[in-house]
């Protein structure tokens, strides 16, 4: 009798197993599908041989030659250099802008209404949209920043952007920056906002200056939301494609062609797709890469201001 | 109705905490059971294990004459009212009411006048067609007890059902509480952790202490002859006072073996003239309490002693850092062994 | 005073940066196209609708627009009603195997698109998917299933789980309560989830650039895009086919703008 009771007892916890599994198989299962076992079809593909063009070479393995070959080329590494100098440079603008705005916006009082339509709009539009808006902004000499900069005498002739291999990085980091900033200074403002009042009351009484709340107060309390600003920024930034694609289609020349610019184009208008599987690979295992090393990061910094 | 028993029942969380080692607790048919005991000491999870929110992880939860351990929630035939009430705010307070008949599929005019039967005695025909959001802490508690009156379980259970109401509306709620049990013949396990609560309600209290029966009893009886120094200190206001070691030769009474403790409460002293008292303290700080005064006193002529509260009449007022006397009545010591800390007889 | 002076500068300062080429775009889809290329002036001078007349009638901008209603609509349509179920089980049931889950779906949330675009094409083509509606919605699950789930578990922590074990006690079983108490006090959230996952949808480029073909599959990104004129860029009519794609999004995200912010930041802040 005992017996059989355990198993009834342990069978009222198995009930609410087996509904949690029915209600999540579908789910975990489109996720099997469409994202884990193309993924394992990627690096399978990277060790072959495979070129679109040429069919008749068939699908042959060559374990880690596409490696071996995007160690050796110069066109990849420029990419990942391109692809680190953005993520770096908007990841820098839009957390330092980003937190600027947010301790600022912690202070008013009123439009919060405004801040959040402000925020979301940019947000919101599609990254093609805002490319080819501030594309259309630095065009040509009628472009409006050219017209501004010589009205207000910043510049006497107008720069042409989007042909110098410097100059076009300016319109491409600041189309970035508009459409973030405002978002990371509303994560940043949620992360303010759960600061607790009578903190900075203490910290007052107890004769801090300014600068001392900021460092002794808010700078610690606020590390968990800036982490999580920064993992989300960086892994976005290091992805980047649709912008550069629609504002500079990587030029001029290959200039400002991001990794996974160069990625799609190796796999979609070269067709050569073993050796862009080898390349989504390192992709991959790099923003993989990024994220553990944040999430423990991240982890080690949420225990700390916990405890 | 029906009697209730946990039987060996144990509670490992995921976690690895332990929120019940080996209980067994009896509730009577129609019985008011009190689980009363200190934050965190597995009240709520006895609780929920009776309504099967929660499985134990070993022994048996009885309903009647069933074993219900296996069985959900929805099929044990039991009704509960949660400390935030847990009104379905989507629904007036007439679905609310009705919510559990409907589950059971009762007929619609049964429904009805089932409600409004439940709802007449507890004031709360004039809000039927409110939703929770709109009415005030003491309507809310009031909803949350007629959705469990409404259906005729066999058992119900109360988790801290006062302690979101105002001091006086509790004292109220309180009484109305006892007079449905008087009417209902209910069976009744309600979790607190105020021991007044658990004297002036229950008809047993269970004193529980870190997932483990400290005593069960009436509560004159555990009052009266508190198991174990944790139930003496914990039941009473205010706390009983506990004295230590030599203090036993002062006294005299019977020679214990090994180190014991004394437990007085302060209402079992008296304040006597200093001279041929028992013992001697020092007044330290008297607080007025309308009907009585609670002094603090410390051991000793020169106040360096043990501290030590006595509940006296208003009159005379002992003046601060006099040296006053201390009179016990034997038959109201309390002795505990120190090392087990249980009562010894 | 001077603490809420800052604020209210900082305030303006956004509003302007992020209204300004907003405006600007607005302004340009509106200005003729000769005095696109002319000198630009701040305020308009001459309004007309010509580049919205030749997006529609020339430009057949409805097609793209149809195709990003119907694959956007069924992504999120199918990812919410999915992936509500899966998130319910995991915000609220108990089981083994949930972390390793939770943690799954994080991972491949963080998942750059590129890195599948290989495989998904080569099957999609195996499939005969290529340029058609499922051929798109598939591979927007990679993205958009993950998203909602962890949007929607985090939404569903927030409701008070005693509403559902008073249910429960009352007599409903657990599908039963997932009915009557979770159901109608989700849709807010399913709504904010629901919109999140149709922005992100409606906005993709990479998947909808790589497995389409010709115009009449396109979503819109990709359709303005690839706008090129013969001979000059036809930015007139990039810019109208801009406010087009915009406003739709534009629109739900401010109609909604509250319980966004609140699904956004509370997602991102407890991690
Ligand atoms: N789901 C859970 N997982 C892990 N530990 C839990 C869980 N629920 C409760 N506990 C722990 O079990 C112990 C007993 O909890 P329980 O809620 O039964 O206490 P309680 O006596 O009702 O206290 P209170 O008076 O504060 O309500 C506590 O230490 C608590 O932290
Ligand atoms: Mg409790």
């Amino acid at each position: 009798m005992p017996g059989g009771e355990r198993r009834r007892a342990a069978s009222a916890e198995a009930r609410e197993a087996r509904l949690a599994w029915c209600l999540a198989a579908p789910a975990i299962a489109t996720i099997l599908l469409v994202a884990l076992f193309p993924l394992g079809w990627t690096v399978w593909e990277s060790m072959h041989l495979h070129d679109l063009r040429m069919p008749w070479l068939g699908r042959s393995f060559i374990g880690a030659d596409n490696y071996v070959e995007a160690v050796r080329d110069a066109r990849f590494r420029q990419a990942l250099g391109h692809t680190l100098l953005f993520t770096v440079a908007t990841v820098t603008i839009e957390l330092g802008l980003g937190c600027t705005l947010a301790l600022a916006m912690n202070r008013a009082f009123r439009g919060r209404a405004l801040v959040r339509a402000a925020v979301l709009v940019p947000w919101a539009i599609p990254t093609v949209v805002s490319a080819l808006l501030w594309r259309f902004i630095f065009e040509g000499r009628a472009g409006i920043a050219n017209a501004l900069m010589v009205d207000v005498g910043l510049v006497r002739e107008a720069p042409v952007w989007f042909i110098r291999s410097g100059l076009v990085w300016i319109p491409v980091v600041l189309a970035d920056v508009w459409k973030t900033t405002p978002f990371v200074a509303l994560l940043l403002l949620a992360g303010l906002q759960n600061i607790d009042a009578s903190l900075y009351e203490a910290a007052r009484i107890d004769g801090a200056s300014a600068w001392r709340q900021f460092r002794h107060v808010t700078l610690p309390l606020l590390r968990p939301a800036i982490l999580v600003a920064l993992i989300f920024r960086t892994l976005d930034a290091f992805r980047v494609f649709d912008l550069v694609y629609v504002m500079t289609g990587g030029g001029p020349g290959t200039s400002t062609e991001p990794i996974a610019l160069y990625t799609f184009n190796t796999l979609l208008q070269n067709l050569r797709f073993g050796y862009g599987s080898a390349l989504s690979v390192i992709v991959f295992a790099v923003v993989f890469g990024l994220a553990l090393g944040y999430i423990r990061f991240l982890g080690a910094g949420l225990t700390e201001t916990r405890g | 109705m029906a009697s209730v028993r946990l039987d060996g029942v144990e509670k490992v969380y995921p976690n690895g905490h332990v929120a019940a080692r080996g209980l067994d607790i009896d509730v009577a048919d129609g019985e008011f059971m009190v689980l009363v005991g200190p934050s965190g000491c597995g009240k709520s999870t006895a609780l929920r294990m009776i309504a099967g929110l929660e499985t134990p992880t070993a022994g048996r939860v009885l309903i009647g004459d069933r074993d219900v351990t296996a069985l959900p929630p929805q099929e044990r035939d039991i009704a509960m009212v949660f400390q935030s009430y847990a009104l379905y705010p989507h629904m007036t307070v007439r679905e609310n009411l009705a919510f559990g008949l409907r589950m059971r599929g009762a007929a619609r005019p049964a429904i009805a006048e089932r409600v409004e039967a439940v709802a007449r005695p507890l004031g709360l025909d004039a809000v039927l067609d409110r939703k929770p959001g709109q009415l005030s802490g003491g309507q809310r508690q009031r909803v949350a007890l007629g959705r469990a009156m409404v259906r005729d379980p066999k058992v119900f259970l109360f988790d801290e059902p006062l302690s979101n109401l105002d001091a006086k509306l509790r004292v109220e709620t309180r009484a109305e509480l006892a007079r449905l049990h008087r009417r209902l013949r209910a069976t009744i396990v309600y979790v607190t952790h105020d021991q007044e609560e658990a004297l002036t309600l229950g008809s047993r209290v269970t004193v529980m202490r870190d997932g483990v029966v400290e005593q069960v009893g009436p509560p004159m009886e555990v009052y009266r002859r508190p198991a174990s120094v944790f139930v003496a200190g914990f039941v009473g206001s205010p706390a009983m006072n506990f004295l230590q070691g030599d203090l036993v030769a002062v006294f005299g009474g019977d020679a214990q073996r090994g180190p014991v403790t004394l437990g007085i409460r302060p209402h079992d002293l008296v304040l006597t003239p200093a001279d041929n008292a028992d013992l001697i303290a020092r007044v330290d700080v008297v607080e007025p309490r309308g009907s009585e005064l609670l002094v603090h006193l410390r051991l000793g002529a020169d106040g360096q002693g043990q501290e030590i509260r006595v509940v006296a009449p208003p009159e005379p007022m002992p003046p601060v850092d006099s040296v006053v006397g201390l009179h016990a009545d034997r038959q109201r010591l309390h002795w505990f062994d120190t090392t087990t800390g249980k009562r010894i007889e | 005073m001077s603490r809420a002076r800052w604020g209210t500068v900082a305030i303006v300062l956004l509003v302007l940066g992020s209204g300004f080429p907003l405006y600007w775009a607005i302004v340009s889809s509106f200005t003729p196209e000769a005095r696109l290329y002319g000198t630009p002036s701040l305020i308009p001078r001459v309004l007309v609708l010509d580049h919205y007349r030749a997006l529609f009638t020339q430009r057949e901008f409805w097609v793209p627009i149809r195709n990003s209603l119907i694959v956007a609509g069924s992504t999120t349509g199918f990812c919410v009603l999915v992936g509500g179920l899966c998130a319910y089980a995991l915000a609220r049931l108990r089981f083994r195997g949930k972390a390793p889950l939770l943690g799954l779906i994080l991972a491949v949330s963080v998942f750059p698109q590129i890195s599948v675009v290989s495989p998904l094409y080569l099957l999609l083509r195996r499939l005969h998917l290529i340029n058609t509606y499922p051929g798109l919605i598939l591979p927007y699950l990679t993205f958009a299933m993950p998203l909602t789930v962890w949007l929607l578990v985090g939404f569903f922590r927030q409701l008070p789980a005693e509403l559902e074990e008073a249910a429960m006690v009352d007599g409903a079983s657990r599908l039963r309560t997932i009915r009557e108490i979770v159901w109608p006090l989700a849709i807010p959230g399913l709504a904010a989830t629901a919109i999140l996952t149709f922005v992100y949808s409606w906005n993709e480029f990479l998947f909808a650039l790589s497995f389409t073909l010709g115009p009449e599959r396109q979503t819109v990104p990709v359709a303005i895009a690839l706008f090129r004129g013969q001979y000059q860029v036809p930015w007139g009519q990039i810019l109208a086919a801009a406010v087009v794609a915009t406003a739709p999004v534009a629109l739900l995200v401010l109609a909604f703008q509250r319980r966004i912010v609140q699904g956004l930041t509370a997602g991102a802040v407890k991690g």
